[in-house]
């Protein structure tokens, strides 16, 4: 992991070519964090994965949360790593809610890290989150018609009907 | 006599969601020319159960049976990523005979993971004995587990803190015979498949996928091994017990099935090694972490003290409250880098359980395994592959 002072630089050196990508830095339970605007992440990743120096270049998870109710309510988290150096650094990509009619949107970085392709489809299918430039951005677990987002956390519990022939039958 | 003409026609097959050969709940659709594969789409989500979701309504102690069943071949090690990455956040230190105790276990879980694994790949290249006696082995693995957990497959035996209970009497003399077994066993799987003719056939040279190619699709555990490059997060980070265990990491040479038979079975011995030298080194002391907050306090305690009682009631009732915060914590799983994040917002019940399965992400590296093969090299990649489709659809 690099340490405080080294996410600092990192933070300086990503500043001095995408000014205004890094909106804060973070460091808990000795995880290193940049959280930055959605408009730069392809920027920023590119630049941790090939800026000499850096080598973070292996996406080990993408993943995205609801924190709700904050503002900016979704993320979208990269957990890269630097194989070489053996340290971690997740990247978080501040998203907001655009409203009820419109999903909120960042640009794929499938490009980057084909490995993120799944995972994508994956975080579109629970959160609705669009990834622009994503080769097939199709549901990935869940059925091809289901309506909702359901990982967010506004999208009850239980709310699944379970849909029994006898129920449908005797009650249709 | 008319001249026949050369027809090539692509036919769209699919294969699945239940087959014996997809290892699970798997729908492939698959394009074919003739016997060769020219493209191919894997579609899961057939036993999707929503477990990351109700993950979320349940505190903390209550997650860890449903993670162990996303991948329930290998549910010691959801408990470890589970329990590890709460433990990190609440900044709670388990105890040496804990982390031994869990080495122990996870190694025999990788172990188990492997022999149903080889049992059912070897299976599928017509190699039936194979099947019973790797399940032969297997079924003393889960007698061990029944011994010391209660239970056979999902034990919930690993706690945020420790384990829920010490090993019993005359576990250490069955588990230690096991350990001498082990090694001859594998030398016999050895002994019926390394230099058959027919298992040659079918694995060497087929569903090559470059080392760079795997790396960039994120693919890690014994199939990146395979390839030739040696990532082990047993040895690349610091957890439980495993730095002070000495062990090696197989790996093979040109990445082809044959080269992910043979680590997988290397990692079977290296594995009770493991297991052998952490029996050895077991620490005596406490099985789980004494802070009344987090764990439950003994059984005896709570008819002789109204403190214990009030902390019995408290944990069991509402749980443990764990400060706002987010962790990714990540362990060696038998099919590679198994992370999970936990996102707290200070309630009992965590905000989101996110788990990055290894055979979710492994499975992207198979259409690059099996286009331009026969369908039936597809099919013996799809078993070295590994996936266990309860952990790619959570």
């Amino acid at each position: 992991m690099p340490d405080a002072p080294g996410l600092e630089l990192i933070r300086g050196e990503i500043e001095q070519d995408h000014p205004g990508a890094v909106l804060d830095t973070g460091f808990e339970h000795g995880c290193a964090s940049l959280a930055i605007d959605p408009a730069h992440v392809l920027g920023v990743l590119g630049w941790l994965r090939d800026a000499p120096g850096q080598g973070y270049r292996f996406l080990s998870s993408l993943h995205a949360a609801d924190y709700l109710p904050a503002e900016p309510r979704f993320a979208v988290h990269y957990e890269l790593l630097n194989r070489d150096r053996v340290e971690r650094i997740r990247v978080k990509a501040l998203l907001a809610d655009p409203g009820e009619d419109s999903l909120p949107e960042i640009d794929s970085c499938v490009e980057l890290f084909p490995t993120a392709e799944f995972q994508e489809r994956e975080a579109y299918d629970f959160f609705g989150i669009v990834f622009n430039g994503h080769p097939d951005l199709t549901r990935i677990l869940l059925p091809e018609d289901y309506v909702g987002w359901p990982q967010r956390r506004d999208f009850p519990v239980g709310g699944e009907p379970v849909t029994f022939t006898y129920n449908e039958r005797n009650y249709g | 006599m008319a001249e026949l003409a050369e027809r090539t026609e692509v036919m769209t097959v699919n294969i699945g969601p239940h087959h014996p050969a997809t290892h699970g709940v798997l729908r492939l659709v698959v394009d074919l020319e003739g016997e060769v594969v020219k493209d191919l789409r894997p579609i899961i989500g057939y036993v999707h159960t929503g477990i990351e979701k109700s993950c979320e309504d349940k505190s903390y102690w209550k997650v860890i049976p449903f993670v162990e069943r996303m991948d329930y071949v290998s549910y010691f090690f959801q408990m470890e990523a589970f329990c590890g990455a709460v433990e990190r956040m609440i900044e709670l230190e388990i105890p040496p005979r804990a982390k031994y105790l869990r080495t122990i276990f996870l190694e025999l879980n990788r172990i188990h993971s492997h022999l149903v694994w080889l049992g059912t790949t070897a299976l599928d290249l017509g190699a039936i004995s194979m099947l019973w006696y790797c399940f032969r082995e297997r079924e003393r693995i889960l007698d061990l587990f029944e011994m010391a957990t209660g239970q056979r497959m999902h034990t919930r035996y690993f706690q945020v803190g420790g384990v829920i209970e010490d090993i019993p009497l005359g576990f250490e003399a069955k588990l230690r015979e096991f350990i001498a077994d082990m090694p001859v066993r594998v030398g016999q799987y050895q002994a019926l498949l390394d230099r058959n003719e027919v298992f040659l056939s079918r694995t060497k040279g087929t569903g090559i996928v470059s080392r760079e190619r795997l790396l960039e699709l994120g693919v890690t555990g014994p199939l990146l091994r395979a390839a030739g490059e040696p990532w082990d997060l047993r040895k690349a980070f610091d957890y439980l017990a495993y730095p002070e265990m000495d062990f090696k990491i197989p790996v093979g040479t040109v990445g082809d099935n044959y080269d992910r038979y043979r680590v997988r079975v290397a990692e079977m011995v290296e594995s009770t090694r493991i297991v052998e030298q952490a029996l050895d080194a077991l620490p005596e002391g406490p099985f789980i972490a004494d802070d009344r907050k987090y764990v439950l306090p003994p059984r005896s305690e709570l008819s002789t003290s109204m403190e214990s009682l009030i902390h019995h009631f408290k944990l069991v009732t509402e749980g443990y409250r764990v400060g706002p915060g987010e962790l990714y914590y990540a362990i060696e799983s038998p099919r590679g880098e198994l992370g999970c994040f936990v996102l707290a917002d200070g309630s009992a019940k965590p905000a989101r359980v996110h788990f990055r399965d290894p055979s979710f992400v492994n499975l992207q590296a198979f259409r690059d395994m099996s286009v331009g093969s026969y369908i039936a090299d597809m099919i013996c990649s799809l078993g070295m592959l590994d996936p266990i489709l309860g952990g790619v659809d959570r």
